[in-house]
């Protein structure tokens, strides 16, 4: 979705510090997924307020989350948005492809005639857009100097007002709201894997195992990111497994004493099997998280996929293995 | 060059540095710290190789193997053999979030 916004001369667009209804019903559609890469902004030059030429400059993505945290934090101030064509990508990501990037921060500059419309030559960009910009290349080919501003659009009014970032302003955060916001997407794209194989597992083993499934991704894509900083070790692979392991305890101990129909030696394995199945999943799940941090790097990422790849497949094919033969035991007569 | 840490690829040269204060100002987790002259890697673990830091050193004084720590993206860039690692924003909520 574009959002709305009026022509006004000079091909410069008017932008306002209020999100209106669409614009919010817009946001919650993209914290669910919808439409991943729809929400976004028309690239170019916006006018908030009643700027003139010494008016700063802000630069930011064409994704309307990115677009519209920073028009709302400028709210009362007069300015220029220079928006970005990032594909309606958010400005970490997008730098880090390089699409909010030196090149198309240098053609959006001569596209919207910048240089004609303001008297000075310094543009403030978010500082999570410095992994794709080089701001010394920007200054040689477009005459204009790179500002990085606070990691957050909240902190410009103070960064603004100081004329420089506090320490705490430079930092990347991936506290509790932060990490809450990203569930919603988890859940949406864990939905229909999930919602197949537990009804597969409905259908041939019952309740219990469509249950363990379920359990097992929940705690991945939603316990994970709640318990992150609070689960004791430091990688997620391992943070994975141990909250995959807790989700497996009740799980097995339910197959040994409920199932009361079953030999011991049929329920003794079917504990196992919650023990080999449930957690690698949530521990899959762990390390696919990593890409929703601003907290981990390739590096540590390729060593955890080392070290927990080969693990997780074996305990999960150990696991499925034993599905398959539980459930063929007893049409073989031997329980 | 050398390396700083065990855990990432971060390089750098502090005899190419000119004292600017570009590293210190654009990493997100505070690997760099400022003083009179130059700039000290202070907490090279903390390095996230998002490559902010070597794009805006003007005297190349910082190296560092940038890429996403995704391992979602790692898995993709394995199957299908590309060379470059990318996010692909359908696939996992990375590039979601609205910084």
């Amino acid at each position: 979705m574009v959002t709305e916004h009026t022509s006004a001369a000079h091909g410069v667009r008017i932008a306002t510090s209020n999100p209106s209804l669409a614009n919010r019903w817009d946001h919650f559609l993209a914290r669910w997924a919808v439409n991943r890469s729809g929400h976004r902004v028309e690239p170019g030059l916006y006018a908030l307020g009643t700027p003139t030429a010494d008016s700063p400059v802000f630069v930011t993505a064409n994704y309307t989350l990115s677009f519209d945290a920073l028009r709302e934090a400028l709210r009362g101030m007069d300015g220029y948005i220079l928006v970005l064509d990032t594909k309606g990508i958010n400005v970490w990501c997008a730098a880090g492809k390089g699409t909010f990037g030196t090149a198309e921060l240098v053609r959006q500059i001569g596209a919207t005639d910048l240089g004609g419309i303001v008297d000075h030559r310094v543009l403030i960009l978010p500082q999570l857009g410095a992994a794709g910009v080089a701001a010394h290349h920007v200054k040689k080919r477009s005459g204009f100097k790179v500002e990085y501003g606070p990691v957050r659009a909240e902190d410009l009014p103070q960064y603004l007002k100081a004329g420089r970032a506090t320490t705490e302003m430079r930092r990347v955060t991936f506290n509790l709201r932060e990490r809450l916001v990203l569930i919603p997407v988890e859940l949406v794209h864990a939905l229909l894997p999930t919602f197949f194989a537990a009804l597969v597992l409905f259908l041939l083993a019952g309740r219990l195992a469509a249950l363990g499934a379920t359990v097992s991704v929940l705690a991945g894509v939603v316990i994970l990111p709640i318990l992150l900083p609070w689960l004791p070790t430091t990688d997620f692979g391992s943070k994975g497994f141990i909250l995959g392991s807790v989700a497996a305890l009740p799980f097995a101990l339910a197959a040994l004493y409920n199932a009361v129909d079953l030999s011991p030696a049929m329920r003794a394995g079917w504990a196992a099997t919650y023990l080999l199945a449930m957690p690698p999943v949530t521990a899959y799940l762990a390390l696919n998280f990593t890409g929703s941090t601003p907290i981990t790097s390739k590096s540590g990422v390729k060593r955890e996929m080392k070290a927990y790849v080969p693990v997780m497949a074996t305990l999960f094919a150990l696991g499925a293995l034993a599905i398959v033969v539980l459930l063929a035991t007893p049409r073989l007569g031997v329980a | 060059m050398t390396g700083l840490s065990p855990i990432n690829t971060l390089e750098y040269d502090i005899e190419l540095c000119t004292g600017c204060g570009m590293c210190s100002i654009v990493c997100p987790h505070g690997v760099f710290e400022q003083t009179d002259h130059t700039a000290l890697a202070v907490n090279p673990d903390a390095c996230i190789e998002c490559g902010a830091c070597q794009l805006n050193c003007p005297t190349g004084a910082i190296r560092v193997d940038s890429g996403v720590g995704c391992a979602a993206a790692l898995i993709r860039a394995a199957v299908v053999g590309a060379d470059k690692v990318s996010c692909d924003p359908e696939d996992s909520s990375c590039c979601s979030v609205s910084g």
